[in-house]
């Protein structure tokens, strides 16, 4: 096996003389560099599967841990619905229990489901299949990026375990009450969150050095930056966001346990509590809120991105066009990354920051919704005069372009600085946030898994089991967070236990009740989603190679589903962008990005 | 190095499914950048902490400005721990040139100075933690104090993790199997890492004393 | 043909629950209407963005869908649609903001006739200072707290004697009054919220914060924290009473300024070691 990818090396480098053409041509690779680093084949069963080196497994791997956890945080959100929606009925749960499931579950859900699943998950499956390479350029890094979000993944339990309790700090986390005695889990368990939180980014930066790095270099011959599928795009600008980003994080978690446990004060101001003044004194709790929300939008994004790139990919191939402007599309992933960074405190207009800055950050805010709305305009436009085959992943792909553009727009009233003012903290903010980094990419991270299942296990999913999943999940997600929008126009504040004695609630009731029975149907249909997952691997319908008819490079590998090293012999040679379905002239109707010109009859890509 | 000429705005505006730029497109052979994986992994590791360390930076000028700052009083050790790693610096630039020259004898002698050179810099920094301790220092005791805490260990964490990788390749010299090439480069891209830690430790020393 | 169908039923249903369902905001009750002007507006234009695409969204679902004779357009770009629809969003955008930015300059300046009231929160519950003759409030630190200064009022501040203290959770205010609230804290965050005035604002130890309003209606308001601040962060509740300028004045005679109140606690502590003694 080795031998024969040396060959492969060695033809690999001989293409690289005849470069030439729109870059300058590549100088040979000086012989002081390090040559291609050849692939670790695993022999026993504990270095194929379990210390995985390969990325398929790792992905996989990182795929069931974060969903693993994520089941924890839907069981938290359960807790925390039936008390709000039936607070008499439901009383085992206290307030200290209910905000440390808030904490939680918030926490899971952003950080250990989402963007693991996307970035470990999605990541490392797709990335070297999609740009046409054997693996992750660092396979051992690579393996220690999954085994490091694990521990913290354990470190994260653990904190349930500990005397009182998980932190129940909310998601935010913002000092000084999170680490003082009026929040529950203020000794042990913000510790322990703080130190998972660390081990996260450790762990993250690891991976995500492989999959830029991967992207940059490793691609196949032929395969431009211009010719990835934009699910690629858009993994890898959430990936740079990503190390540029979550070093805030580290920083903020770093200083707060030092606060927590050396009774340091880098964001304890002068406080008076329990009778007496602490012995801390003159640090910012600002301060903190601007490095977590330095972090925490481009997290924001860090989500969105690959959701987007991925959606991309899904309605072209199941509408059977070429994605509307492709390079519009492209552009608006990078423009909206690199907004990102320059909005954060947009989640602190009523934080007693400096006022002025509301201006700038309101309209650094509401620019990024051109570029998003750009997106918005080409998946729609990308349907217009399409084929459209309306399959599974195609129904969630359109269910997410509904909860998108609702939760989307609800951002630009939260984002304009003045609105803000009566609706942040509100009912309406969590709604927001629900539907546009919660509900709308899990449609895509669902989309996803029926469109890409096939290719992992050579088995379709149960359809009609996942026709009843899109639609309960769709309709029923859409129910529960489209009403509570206006729970936070009557001013239910968010982060309460219960509020049935105060005179805003009495309309609300009824709301709340319903809110909670959709919550839990939802819920429960996700455990049917999971059964499918675990039987169709064994049960499901045999499915034929590329089963979707899609031109991008995983579908083209010469084992199906991929084997290690992804693709046999020799590397493929990429002749064309990922997008030409139903190419004028051709005869066929697809045509992968691996087919040379010459095989096929006059195909041209007519410009139009 | 690299020779690609990367204009993004040029990148970001092909037209992928024109036919005039696929034929451009079929000759390219997949690389973005003129380098090895190994070297671009490295510069992006330093790019993450730069801004891990530039975050302490903003954070350290913050909190500065508040009233109950007291700056701290720098001990003569430091400046001699600040001499050790200079030196170690240029050592291991020494290094890296005796293996270009493919000089491995000398190499591995200045690869061990260097590695004696680090191990008692981060003693001395330990040293100094030490003294800070006997004069009842703490890193509660004030702001300062926790930051220059902070700082060297977090400094101190990158240099043992530079020694990692410095010990694999001294390791491979020491018992003479090595591959040539792998090795050069891995001295070399320790070397820019070692240049690295030294200029943050400059700017973070730099600023304690300044403040 | 189905699949199209609902989901027009769903931006159908979101319209009719928008317009026909009892869940609206509470009236406003002062001069903070034009916020409420600014979500009705983006209501509107966001709305209807929502509305158009994706009803085109269904309408392309049912009219493109698979027929085995079908091909789909080849386009990979269509350069004037799209700066179009780029230049349609940021007209839309900037819509939006201008007035929200206008608002906004009004909501952080404070007009000079506002009559300023410290807001003090701690975990869990809400005091108020006023203000006596002088109009101006005395300065405060937390290091001088004690039981003689539950303010930790700075004694040296001549502004400081006559200070209003109320050590209650409920706070008068007179009818179309303008007032700054200067918001303390002395533990963790809090944020002074109340519905009908739209207004909030963090409340963080160490730090003053601040807006203003003028509450343009008669009533009883009750207080929110909106910032969570711990365990009993929905149980932090408080009053405001707006009251006509009779009311008011009644409620402002009974309450005791600072410098009372210290006579009173010295009053109180030499009956206390009088009694010892005895």
């Amino acid at each position: 096996m080795s031998d024969e990818y040396k060959d492969n090396k060695i033809e690999a480098k001989s293409a690289d003389s005849s470069s030439g053409g729109y870059a300058p041509p590549v100088e040979h690779i000086p012989a002081k560099e390090a040559p291609e680093q050849e692939l670790y084949h695993a022999k026993s069963f504990w270095t194929k599967w379990v210390f995985s080196q390969d990325a398929k497994v790792i992905g996989v791997q990182y795929a069931l841990t974060a969903t693993a956890i994520g089941l924890v945080g839907l069981v938290l959100s359960w807790g925390m619905r039936l008390q709000l929606g039936f607070p008499e009925t439901f009383s085992f749960l206290g307030p200290a229990t209910y905000y440390q499931s808030v904490t939680m579950h918030g926490m899971i859900m952003v950080i250990y489901l989402l963007t693991a699943l996307f970035l470990g998950g999605f990541g490392n499956y797709l990335i070297p299949l999609m740009v046409g390479a054997r693996d992750m350029v660092f396979p051992y890094v690579n393996m220690v990026s999954y085994w490091v979000f694990l521990a913290a993944v354990l470190v994260l339990i653990a904190s349930f375990f500990v005397p009182g309790g998980p932190t129940g700090a909310g998601w935010t986390l913002y000092p000084p009450q999170a680490i003082l005695p009026g929040t529950p889990g203020s000794e042990y368990g913000i510790v322990l969150m703080l130190v998972s939180l660390s081990m996260f980014v450790i762990g993250f930066t690891m991976g995500g050095l492989n999959y830029v790095i991967t992207v940059l270099q490793a691609r196949t011959r032929g395969m431009t930056m211009m010719r990835m599928p934009l699910t690629v795009w858009g993994i890898f600008t959430a990936t740079i966001l990503a190390l540029l980003a979550f070093p805030a994080l580290f920083v903020a978690c770093i200083m707060m346990t030092l606060d927590s446990i050396l009774g340091t004060s880098f964001f304890m101001p002068d406080i008076f509590t329990m009778g007496e003044k602490l012995k801390t004194g003159g640090g910012s709790p600002i301060l903190f809120q601007h490095l977590f929300w330095f972090f925490g939008h481009p997290e924001v994004y860090i989500v969105a991105l690959p959701a987007f790139g991925i959606v991309s990919d899904l309605i072209s191939v199941h509408a059977r066009k070429n994605i509307f402007g492709y390079r519009m599309m492209v552009w608006a992933i990078v423009i909206i990354g690199a907004l990102s960074f320059v909005v954060w405190a947009h989640h602190m207009y009523v934080s007693g920051m400096n006022p002025y800055f509301g201006f700038f950050f309101a309209t650094t805010t509401l620019i990024i919704a051109v570029p998003t709305a750009i997106k918005v305009y080409n998946w729609v436009l990308t349907l217009w005069r399409g084929n459209i085959h309306l399959t599974i992943p195609m129904l969630f792909a359109l269910g997410f372009i509904v909860t998108f553009v609702n939760g989307g727009i609800t951002g630009l009233f939260l984002g304009n600085v003045i609105i803000d003012i009566p609706l942040s903290d509100t009912y309406f903010v969590v709604a927001h946030f629900h539907m546009v980094m919660g509900i709308a990419p899990l449609m895509v991270v669902f989309g996803a898994i029926y469109h890409w299942y096939p290719l992992i296990t050579g088995r379709h999913l149960n359809q009609t089991l996942g026709k009843i999943h899109f639609w309960v999940t769709f309709l029923g997600a859409y129910a529960i967070y489209f009403p509570m929008h206006y729970l936070g126009f009557i001013g239910v504040p968010r982060r309460y236990f219960e509020m049935y004695d105060s005179p805003y609630m009495t309309s609300a009731i009824g709301l709340n009740q319903f809110i909670t029975i959709a919550a839990l149907i939802v819920g429960f249909t996700q455990i049917l989603f999971l059964y499918n997952i675990f039987s169709s691997v064994f049960k499901g319908e045999k499915s034929e190679r590329n089963p979707w008819k899609a031109n991008s490079l995983e579908w083209h590998t010469s084992d199906y589903p991929p084997t290690h090293g992804n693709f046999g012999k020799e590397l493929p040679v990429v002749y064309r962008w990922p997008y030409d379905f139903s190419v004028p002239g051709s005869d066929k109707e697809y045509i992968p990005q691996d087919v040379p010109p010459s095989q096929v009859s006059t195909a041209k890509a007519e410009i139009t | 190095m690299s020779n690609k000429e990367l204009n993004i705005f040029k990148l970001l505006s092909q037209k992928p499914w024109e036919p005039a730029q696929a034929a451009l497109d079929n000759e390219h052979d997949g690389k973005t950048f003129g380098l090895s994986k190994a070297k671009l992994g490295v510069r992006t590791v330093m790019v993450v902490s730069t801004v891990i360390f530039s975050l302490f930076v903003v954070s350290y000028s913050d909190r500065m400005l508040v009233h109950d700052w007291k700056s701290l009083s720098e001990p003569w050790l430091l400046w001699i721990n600040t001499i050790i790693l200079i030196f170690a610096s240029f050592i291991f630039n020494k290094a890296k040139v005796y293996s270009d020259q493919n000089n491995f004898n000398k190499s591995k002698n200045a690869l061990l100075l260097v590695g004696f050179l680090t191990f008692s810099f981060i003693t001395g920094q330990l040293l100094v933690w030490q003294h800070f301790v006997s004069i009842g220092q703490y890193a509660s005791t004030n702001p300062a104090n926790a930051f220059f805490y902070l700082f060297t260990a977090l400094h101190g964490l990158h240099l043992l993790g530079g020694l990692f990788f410095w010990g694999k390749a001294t390791t491979k010299l020491l018992t003479n199997n090595f591959n040539v090439s792998k090795t050069k480069q891995a001295i070399e891209l320790c070397a820019i890492y070692w240049h690295f830690l030294l200029i943050v430790w400059l700017i973070l020393f730099g600023l304690m004393i300044a403040t | 043909m189905f699949v199209a169908i609902i989901f027009a039923l769903v931006i159908v249903g979101s319209i009719i629950f928008h317009f026909w369902s009892p869940w609206w905001w509470t009236p406003v009750a002062s001069n903070w209407g034009n916020i409420d002007d600014n979500i009705i507006l983006s209501f509107w234009v966001t709305g209807t963005v929502f509305v158009v695409v994706c009803l085109f969204m269904a309408y392309c679902v049912w009219r493109y869908r698979y027929r085995p004779d079908r091909k789909a357009e080849y386009k990979p770009e269509d350069k004037k649609l799209e700066f179009r629809l780029t230049l349609i969003t940021a007209l839309g955008v900037a819509a939006l903001l201008a007035p929200g930015l206008v608002t906004w300059n009004q909501y952080i300046s404070v007009p000079k006739d506002a009559m300023k009231i410290e807001v003090l929160a701690y975990q869990w519950g809400w005091n108020f200072r006023l203000p006596g003759n002088d109009g101006a409030l005395g300065t405060t630190s937390v290091s001088l707290i004690s039981d003689e200064n539950p303010y930790g009022l700075n004694p040296e501040d001549p502004n400081s004697k006559d200070d209003i203290l109320v050590m209650d959770a409920d706070l008068h205010l007179k009818i179309n009054q303008t007032v700054k609230i200067e918001l303390r804290s002395l533990d963790v965050l809090h944020n002074f919220y109340i519905p009908q005035f739209r207004a909030k604002m963090d409340m963080i130890p160490g730090i003053i914060s601040y807006y203003w309003f003028i509450p343009e209606k008669k009533g009883d308001f009750e207080i929110l924290c909106a910032e969570y601040c711990g365990l009993g962060h929905y149980v932090m509740r408080g009053r405001v009473l707006v009251d006509d300028e009779k009311d008011y004045s009644n409620w402002l005679a009974r309450q005791i300024t600072y410098e009372k109140m210290l006579a009173q606690k010295s009053v109180e502590k030499k009956l206390l070691i009088a009694e010892n003694k005895n």
